[in-house]
Parts: C-alpha cells; sequence; structure tokens
C-alpha cells in the first residue's frame, strides 16, 4: 500500500499495462465484434431467430448458400440462432454476474465490518454453501419457479456466484476496518452504515473488479450447462447451450448443427479467459 | 492431527444437515407439484395421493419424518416413477456414475501430474507455448462441447469407439467419457504440477542435493517431486467435486444410465424426494472428498494444521 503510485493513478496504470499486451487486445477486439454482431444481428439478416425458411431445410453451410452456416431441422438460420444465443448468454451473465457482485460485496462488507458473532455466522452459511457442488445449488433453484424463464435463470446463477466475492470482501475488509482513515471517520462521527459505503466499499472495489473478470466466464458457462441439461433457456429461444445440445441430436447427418453454436462457444470463453488473465495482470497491484 | 479430524467431521455433519434443511425448503417453496401433469387429475385422486406420501401434512411435520426416514438410511418413494423407491433408483445409476467418476479422477492425476512433470522438464520456448495453449483449451472447454466433439471424430468418423450408450462388462463403452471428465482436470493439475516443480527445483535444498553428487533421476523423485506435489494433493477435493458436477453433463451426453439423471429429471419432474436424496447423496459424497483432501494434505505438510 506504500508503494509509489504511477502517476495517473490506479485505472490508468492498469490501462498502459493492458494495453501493452497484444494477445489481451486481439481478444477484446474479438470480442466487441462478437458481441456487435450479436447486437445487430436482427438488422443484418434477413431472416429471424425462430423464422422458418422450408426451402432450406438441415442444409449445411456454404458461402454461396442462401444460410451462410446451414440451418436446423426446422429451417432455422444457424448464424441469426447463435448470435441470438451468443446475446443471450452474454446477457445473462453479465446480470448474473452483476448480481453475484453485489449480494458478494454487501454480505462480506457487512460480516468484515461488523465483525463479532454476525460475521462467525455469516461466513458460516457461505462455508456451507461452499460444499455443495455449485451447480446442483443452481438445479435446485432452477426447480423453484417454472421453466424456461430467464429471470430463473439470472437470480439461480447470481444467488450461488456470490460466494467468493464474499470472502474477498470480508477479508479486505477486515483488513480496512483498522485503518486510520476509517478511525478518522468514526470519529468524525459518521454512522457505520456511511463509513461502508464511502470509505470501505471503493476501497475493495479494485480487487472485486479483477474477480468479477474471472466469473464471466464462469457464468456462460454454467448458463450454457443448465440449457444443454433442458433446465435453462427453452426453445424456440436460443442459447449457446441448447443449440449445442441440438447439434448433438443431429451429428450424425448435420455436424454443423453441433460445430457451429461449439465454435462461438468457445471462441468467447477463450477470449473472456485471455481478457481476464490480462486484466487480472494489469489490476494486481503485486505485479507492479 | 486427531483433534483436527474430529472437528472437521463434526463440522462436516452440520454441513449435511443445514444443506439437507435448505434444499428441503427450497423444493417445497417452489410452486407446482409432483402430480401437475399434461392431464390434470381429478381432486379426490389429488387429495388421495398428497395423503398417501404425506404431503397434506404441515411442512415441518413433513420434514422431520424425512430426517428419521434419512438417519434410517430411506429416503422415501419416488413420486413420479412409481414403484421405486429413490434408494433403488440410485442403487441402479450409482455404481456406473461411481466407477466412471473414480477411473476419471485416477486418469486425471496420473495424466496431468506426469503431463506437468514432463513441461517443467522439458522447456523450450515451443513447448512452453504449446503446453500453455493446450492447457488453457483443456480448462476452458466445457464437456458439453468436447464431449460431442470427441464422439463425432472417434465414433462417427473413425468408427474406433462407440458414440454413445452402455453394456455391462463393456470398457469400451466408458473410454470417451472417461475422456471427457478428466481432460479439464488433468489439464488444470497440470499446471499446478509445473508451477509447483519449478518453484521447487529452484530451491535451495535441491540445488544442494544436486551438488552432492546426486543424479537428476533421483533428485527429481526424492527431493524434487513430494514437496511439488502438495498442491496437486490440496486440489484433489475441489476436483472430485468437479468431476461429481461434470459427470451430470457426461452421463447425458453419452447416454450413460448413471444417477446424474434422476437429479435433471427430477428437478423437471417436480420429484421432491428424489432430487432430495441425489443433493444428499452427492453432497455427502463431495464432503467426504473435501475431508480427506484436507485430512491427506494435513498429514503431509504439518504446517497446513493451522489454518
Amino acid at each position: 500500500m506504500n508503494e509509489a503510485v504511477p502517476a495517473g493513478g490506479f485505472w490508468l496504470g492498469a490501462r498502459q499495462r493492458l494495453s501493452a499486451n497484444p494477445r489481451a487486445l486481439v481478444a477484446l477486439a474479438v470480442l466487441v465484434l462478437l458481441a456487435l454482431l450479436a447486437l445487430c444481428a436482427p438488422l443484418l439478416s434477413p431472416w429471424s431467430y425462430d423464422g422458418i425458411d422450408w426451402q432450406h431445410l438441415a442444409r449445411p453451410p456454404g458461402l454461396t448458400a442462401a444460410h451462410w452456416l446451414g440451418t436446423d431441422r426446422l429451417g432455422r438460420d444457424l448464424l441469426v440462432r447463435t448470435l441470438a444465443g451468443v446475446r443471450l448468454s452474454l446477457l445473462i451473465s453479465a446480470l448474473a454476474t452483476a448480481l453475484s457482485l453485489v449480494i458478494g460485496l454487501l454480505w462480506g462488507a457487512v460480516a468484515g465490518f461488523c465483525g463479532g458473532r454476525l460475521d462467525g455466522w455469516m461466513m458460516r452459511f457461505v462455508d456451507v454453501l461452499y460444499a455443495l457442488p455449485y451447480l446442483f445449488v443452481v438445479i435446485i433453484l432452477t426447480t423453484l419457479f417454472p421453466r424456461g424463464r430467464i429471470t430463473v435463470l439470472l437470480v439461480a446463477l447470481g444467488a450461488v456466484g456470490w460466494l467468493t466475492t464474499a470472502r474477498m470482501v470480508r477479508a479486505q475488509t477486515r483488513a480496512l476496518r483498522r485503518r486510520e482513515f476509517i478511525e478518522a471517520a468514526r470519529a468524525g462521527g459518521l454512522s457505520p452504515g456511511a463509513i461502508l459505503l464511502r470509505h470501505v466499499l471503493p476501497n475493495v472495489l479494485g480487487p472485486v473488479a479483477v474477480y468479477a473478470t474471472l466469473i464471466v466466464p464462469q457464468m456462460i458457462l454454467s448458463e450454457s450447462f443448465l440449457s444443454f441439461l433442458g433446465l435453462g433457456v427453452q426453445e424456440p429461444h436460443a442459447s449457446l447451450g441448447n443449440l449445442i445440445y441440438g447439434g448433438t441430436q443431429e451429428m450424425e447427418s448435420a455436424p454443423w448443427m453441433l460445430l457451429v453454436p461449439a465454435l462461438f462457444l468457445v471462441v468467447l470463453l477463450t477470449c473472456l479467459n485471455l481478457l481476464g488473465d490480462a486484466l487480472r495482470d494489469a489490476l494486481d497491484p503485486r505485479e507492479r | 492431527m486427531r483433534k483436527l479430524a474430529l472437528r472437521r467431521i463434526a463440522a462436516m455433519g452440520v454441513t449435511l444437515l443445514v444443506i439437507v434443511t435448505l434444499s428441503f425448503a427450497i423444493i417445497r417453496l417452489a410452486p407446482g407439484g409432483p402430480f401437475d401433469q399434461e392431464q390434470a387429475l381429478s381432486p379426490a385422486v389429488r387429495a388421495n395421493l398428497e395423503r398417501l406420501y404425506g404431503l397434506d401434512q404441515p411442512l415441518p411435520v413433513q420434514y422431520l419424518h424425512y430426517l428419521r426416514a434419512l438417519a434410517h438410511g430411506d429416503f422415501g418413494p419416488s413420486l413420479r416413477q412409481r414403484d421405486f423407491t429413490v434408494r433403488e433408483l440410485l442403487a441402479q445409476g450409482l455404481p456406473l456414475s461411481a466407477t466412471l467418476g473414480l477411473i476419471a479422477l485416477v486418469a486425471a492425476v496420473l495424466g496431468g501430474v506426469s503431463a506437468g512433470i514432463a513441461a517443467a522438464l522439458w522447456r523450450t520456448a515451443g513447448a512452453d507455448v504449446g503446453f500453455a495453449t493446450a492447457s488453457a483449451l483443456a480448462i476452458a472447454l466445457p464437456g458439453f462441447v468436447t464431449g460431442p466433439l470427441l464422439a463425432l471424430v472417434f465414433g462417427l468418423h473413425l468408427h474406433w469407439l462407440p458414440v454413445a450408450g452402455w453394456e455391462a462388462d463393456a470398457p469400451r463403452y466408458l473410454v470417451l467419457p472417461v475422456l471427457t471428465l478428466a481432460l479439464p482436470v488433468a489439464a488444470y493439475l497440470a499446471r499446478l504440477t509445473r508451477a509447483s516443480l519449478l518453484e521447487v527445483l529452484r530451491s535451495p535444498f535441491v540445488r544442494s542435493a544436486r551438488a552432492r553428487g546426486l543424479g537428476a533421476v533421483r533428485v527429481l523423485w526424492r527431493h524434487a517431486l513430494p514437496p511439488a506435489l502438495l498442491p496437486v494433493v490440496s486440489y484433489l477435493g475441489p476436483a472430485a467435486a468437479y468431476i461429481i458436477t461434470g459427470s451430470l453433463v457426461v452421463e447425458s451426453v453419452f447416454a450413460l444410465p448413471g444417477s446424474g439423471r434422476f437429479l435433471v429429471q427430477g428437478a423437471i419432474d417436480r420429484d421432491y424426494p428424489l432430487v432430495m436424496g441425489m443433493v444428499v447423496v452427492y453432497a455427502a459424497l463431495t464432503l467426504l472428498l473435501n475431508l480427506a483432501a484436507d485430512l491427506a494434505c494435513g498429514w503431509l505438510d504439518p504446517g497446513s494444521r493451522h489454518e
């Protein structure tokens, strides 16, 4: 903490280190391109994700074909469906990540700041949930709601992903609790809630931001996993998970139905992981 | 060490009880019940069914009944697969799932550790990049992508192995599932082994062992490897948990009649006792494996006994 911070502060230094990393920049470019394509797909393509083209059922991909990446058994354009899947996966994982970060931040900060018995019970609860395989809890939670609602996935994923954040934030908060500026704020008559919001939380955001880059790909994976099992996004809506599942049912006669969504998922995950690693290196103060 | 073990076992019991209580509460709070089917049942039939399974009683009473039965090893009847108890269903699926998981874990440890050692010793620029890329890919790829891809290549194109399905006493049906399940764990273990072995190889005691004139093989096996494998041992608990969850997907991809399908089908059908049974068994298994890994760590590394 006493090390000299480069001119321009924490975030500028991080940005400089990030832009010196070519792999991360390529990953970022691919991600931005994918996200733009996914957002603009309805505008760019004459096909919609659930529109049926009766003339082209189960057609293989081809650049001269009417459908670049082929169609599925129902004659739906695979490129449009996959991009719709990417959009849904990105949306769900971003929202679920945000939800889990908020829960984790609040839970960890309250536990760490209050300390004592409350801290013990709150963290014991985290330990118990930690002991269960994460996706089991999600599967149980998906039974709470009618199937196919996207909010279900969101809540289920967000409600389970916060555990590590909570632990991290608690540890950080406990370290901060005894620092002089907190003491000063308390002496100045600030209420515990205000100290928590104005002085503690801003100081734990850095490590949490680093960790968030690790959660996003994990959320995409979990979402696809659930949709693959039939517990997440349901037909006719497309998610990478249920597209891959559909592909496995047809792979003998139409391997492209599996390969196209699988390729997109792999590219998405690889880019997110690369970017996450680079961000971690860029933001980690120990690396300086 | 014994005190630590006893304390951990007691904590495990409490954890299991909390998990049972939580999942019982969540599953019962869910709207929709096991008897919501396409054709609606007549109210009289429905009431009779609910009385038969005790679903008409207050929740706390049902909870106590469930706990008492559970203590006797009775998971109750399945509500949707009539004529079967949850225990019978689990007994059908668990042996195959356990075999699959165990082989995958052993394969992942053997494969991952040897790959890690090889990568730590053979360090050309090309090998380093190759290792980093391969392990990153293997870790990033989920089982529901690698599984079908392996089946596509080795099953449909090369015809070396069956695409899916299961026959008793035919190990070739397990090759692709084991590979799918073990690959990410092996890749992670390989990274752990490589990093920790490189660190140990730089430490003074290894240098002094070399200075004493010991051969490279002896330095590696007797001096460097045992401490380097500590992170591997402590990752065994999480690895087992990963394999348990992963087997859900692998069993579904390769149409293996293991127990994973009961959890998913049970969740879709709202078959309360079946889902509960799966959660209890799998949670207990995960806790036990974690405990075993922690105790192994405490035994190998006295420093880790005091947290």
